[in-house]
Parts: structure tokens; sequence; C-alpha cells
């Protein structure tokens, strides 16, 4: 619930009005709204949590945690399918540990 | 996972444990108040690694597992009705209430939707004019701001069929309310990272001052927890009770201004009951005034529903530190992730699941017989 990954920005635009960003998690990539981080750059990696940029990180921290959330199947609960692990659960068995971009 | 040469940085986990093992000389309770944390801790083994004298309690920090059953049935009544599309994150479709969850609604026809950020639901809402929109507002102070903007959204684009059900926590109060109780063992606190990076560090001072307990600002990660564990033993060692940052990387004093701000422009401060524990004053938000009519709960007259917790599933003690999940009578039997008692066995984050993921094969055999789900 409290997971925030880091993510690098790839790109920028304005739509109704709110800063948001295309933001690259890995080789997943969501849009991201940086109301929060205004002044964040294209290039620039931040901590994003349910789509929000919360706080500015630096690349290598960034990368770190990425491996390490890769390694750990992180990435998969965070943006992986919620119905198929949901229904995994109901039947008792652990989810798949593999990332898919939806 | 308990072997060393698993963590990241094998070489640098040695060194803090060999730190930590060096500095200790007498027990030590330490908390942490994060489902994140407490995931961490037991997926890699830390508290097993870590000296016999320090134990780890694991806190209330998960928030999944401390919003009340009777929001959980608000959010059930609501997500039931045709005219609604209810949009949640993914960790709470399994979360019980009263016999059944969001994922069963699902199956009997309701509109149920996961969502990666609270601004997909807005725009579900826009895009479908004609339904009612809700999102299932929980978190802490991290998942707080996001779900702020999201209601500012709506009401500055003019978005009617929008509304939030609204059940936030706070983590001070949550502290308070533990280190105030007269059970209470705690004698340090490692504090959410990411609920700092949003807040800032400014609500703690005068907690480890009036509890004098150390409160260390800690990651998530192996060796972040670790750090945060070394840095609250050295304290504890010197008789010292400050307020200490161990993940700097991604957290300053100050926090993020501009979520800070907009958390106090949508919510206010209100009691809120946590799920096993009861109300804790001043411990939550609901909507300010102005964005009252984005209220779900008014919108949808759930407002009166109230429901009594089950009194065989026994996370209130464990959410507050006092019952280890294995120590419980129904761990692994009548509760398991397939059939959660409570909501600390069905969230990844609840200790009671963390314990049963990975901690199957410490159990009695007899015990571990009946836990291993059948595939």
């Amino acid at each position: 619930m409290c997971l925030a990954v880091p993510g690098r920005v790839l790109d920028i635009e304005e739509r109704d009005g709110t800063r948001m960003a295309t933001v690259d998690f890995g080789g997943v990539v969501k849009e991201v709204c940086l109301e929060y981080l205004p002044d964040l750059q294209v290039g620039e990696y931040a901590i994003v949590h349910v789509g929000f940029a919360l706080q500015r990180l630096d690349e290598e921290s960034a990368r770190q945690t990425l491996e390490l959330f890769a390694e750990l199947g992180l990435l998969q609960e965070e943006f992986g399918d919620p119905w198929e692990v949901a229904a995994a659960e109901a039947a008792g068995s652990e989810p798949v540990e593999e990332v898919r971009n939806q | 996972m308990k072997y060393i040469d698993e963590f990241q940085d094998p070489e640098l986990a040695r060194r803090l444990l060999d730190d930590i093992h060096a500095t200790v000389t007498r027990p030590w309770a330490l908390m942490e108040v994060c489902g994140g944390q407490t995931h961490s801790i037991i997926r890699h083994g830390i508290d097993q690694l870590l000296p016999e004298q320090v134990e780890l309690i694991h806190g209330p920090g998960c928030p999944v597992c401390v919003t009340p059953l009777e929001v959980i049935d608000k959010a059930l009544e609501i997500a039931s009705r045709p005219e609604v599309i209810f949009c949640s994150f993914g960790d709470m479709l399994r979360v019980p209430g009263t016999g059944r969850d969001l994922f069963q609604v699902r199956g009997e026809g309701g509109d149920v939707r996961v969502v990666y950020s609270p601004l997909d639901a807005l725009r579900i809402a826009q895009q479908n004019p004609d339904r009612e929109v809700v999102f299932f507002g929980i978190g802490f102070e991290t998942t707080a701001p996001p779900n702020a903007m999201t209601v500012h959204q709506a009401r500055k684009l003019g978005i009617p069929n929008f509304s939030m059900l609204v059940s936030h926590v706070r983590v001070p109060p949550a502290i308070e309310a533990i280190m105030s109780s007269p059970s209470c063992r705690v004698q340090g606190f490692l504090a959410a990272g990411h609920v700092c990076s949003v807040m800032g560090m400014g609500e703690y001072p005068e907690l480890a001052e009036r509890f004098r307990v150390p409160i260390v600002v800690t990651g998530f990660e192996p060796l972040d927890i670790l750090e945060g564990v070394r840095r609250t033993v050295r304290q504890l060692e010197r008789g010292e009770h400050t307020v200490d940052n161990a993940y700097a990387r991604a957290v300053r004093a100050e926090g993020n201004p501009a979520a800070r701000a907009m958390l106090e422009d949508v919510f206010e401060v209100t009691d809120r009951a946590w799920r096993g524990i009861g109300v804790i004053p001043q411990s939550g938000w609901r909507l300010a005034p102005k964005y009252r009519a984005y209220d779900a709960e008014h919108r949808f007259s759930v407002d009166g529903i109230r429901t009594q917790e089950p009194a065989e599933c026994r996370s209130g003690e464990v959410l507050q530190g006092l019952l280890k999940p294995h120590e419980c009578e129904a761990f692994g039997t009548l509760c398991t992730p397939r059939t959660p008692l409570g909501a600390t066995m069905v969230s990844s984050e609840g200790a009671c699941a963390a314990y049963y993921l990975y901690r199957r094969l410490d159990m009695p055999a007899t015990k571990a017989q009946e836990a291993t789900p059948v595939v």
C-alpha cells in the first residue's frame, strides 16, 4: 500500500491544467502526476506512489531499488493484474511473479 | 530467506549486523510502524539475523489492516448498487467485510474496478457521466495526498458523478496511543520512510521527548531496515531519544510542502476507528466541509452502518504488538490467506500474512501441515 517505486521521467505535458508525466519503472510505463514535484525534469528520477511523484531520488539509489524490486516480484504486486492476484489468493496459490505492462 | 549472502550488498549487511551485535548489551523492543517494513523484515528474516536481545514488534502500519470492518461494509454496500462503478486499489479486494469482500461483489455482478491511481477513477467518472463513480480512499499520509489531489481536481473540473469513501489514518497519533497504553513494551520506533517523505519529521520530536523514545525514519529495503535498527539501538544504549533520519535519500526534514498544503485544504483531522484497536483521537482525516459534496458516505447514506468485529480474530492485539501472529489460536488453521478472519491475514503487508507466507517451515509440524494451502 505504501510501496513507492522509483521511476524515470520520459516526458512531461499539461493535461486538464495538471502537470503529468510518462514515467518508466524498469520497463513498465505509467502516467504520473507531477503536481507535488512541479520542477521535476525529463530524465530525473522520483519516488512514485499510486500515480503521484512524491520525492526526488538520485539515479543510483533509484536503479538499485528497481533492481531489488524486480528481483523480489514487488513490481508485479504494484503493476500486475490485481484480479489475477486476488483470484490466485482466493484459490490458495501464490501469484505469478512476472511483470506485464497493462 | 535469512542468508546474509542473499542481500543486495552482503558485505554492507554484515557490517551493519556486526555493529548491532557489538553495540547491544541488554534487551530492547523496537516497533516498525509500516506494513511494507513488516513484510520486508519477515521476508528477509531480518528479525532472525538480529541479536536475540533486539525484538522487533510489528505495529499497526498496514492501512488495509486497520481499515474498520464497518468501513469495508460501507464499501460493499455502495459497490453493490447498480448505478455505481466502485474503484479501489487492488489490495482492498479480498479484505473481508461481514460475510463477503469486493472480489465477491464483483462476482455477483457489481461493477468493481481496480485502479493504479485515484486519478484513473476520476477519468472513469468523466468517461461515464451517467454512472456514479466512487473511489475507496484509504491509506496513511503517503496515500492521502494523491487522494486529496483527486478530490480537488473533481471540484475544479466540476465532475459531479465522482465521490470518495474516505478512511485515512495518521501515524503520529497511533504512536501516541501505543506509547500511552499501560501494556506498552516499545522502547524505540522505526518511523515509516514514505510517510515522512510527504510529512517531513516535524511531528516526531515532541513524541520522542514526551515518551523518551528514539524515533528513526527508516526505508523499506533490507539494508535500510538494518541501518534503522542500528541507529535506534545505538541511541537506546546511550540513553538518547532523538529523531534521526536513516532514509535521507528520500526524506527531507520539511517533507513535501505542496502535498502537505493540499492535505490541509482538502481534509480535516478527525477521530478515527482502527480495526482491532478502536477509536484513536485525532488519528484520521475526513473531507473538509467545502469538499463534503464529494463524500460518498453522505451521498449514498451509509453513515449509519455499524458493524461489530468478530471475536475470534485477534488482529487488534497483533496490530498493537501484544501478540505475535503465530501465537493466535486461529493462525494457519481457521485463518489463512485463503480464508482470512481479519485483514492482517489478507493484506500482503499484514503481519499475519507475512508470517504465514515466510514462516510456515518454522511452525510446529502439525500446524505447518494444516497451514499448507491446497493448490
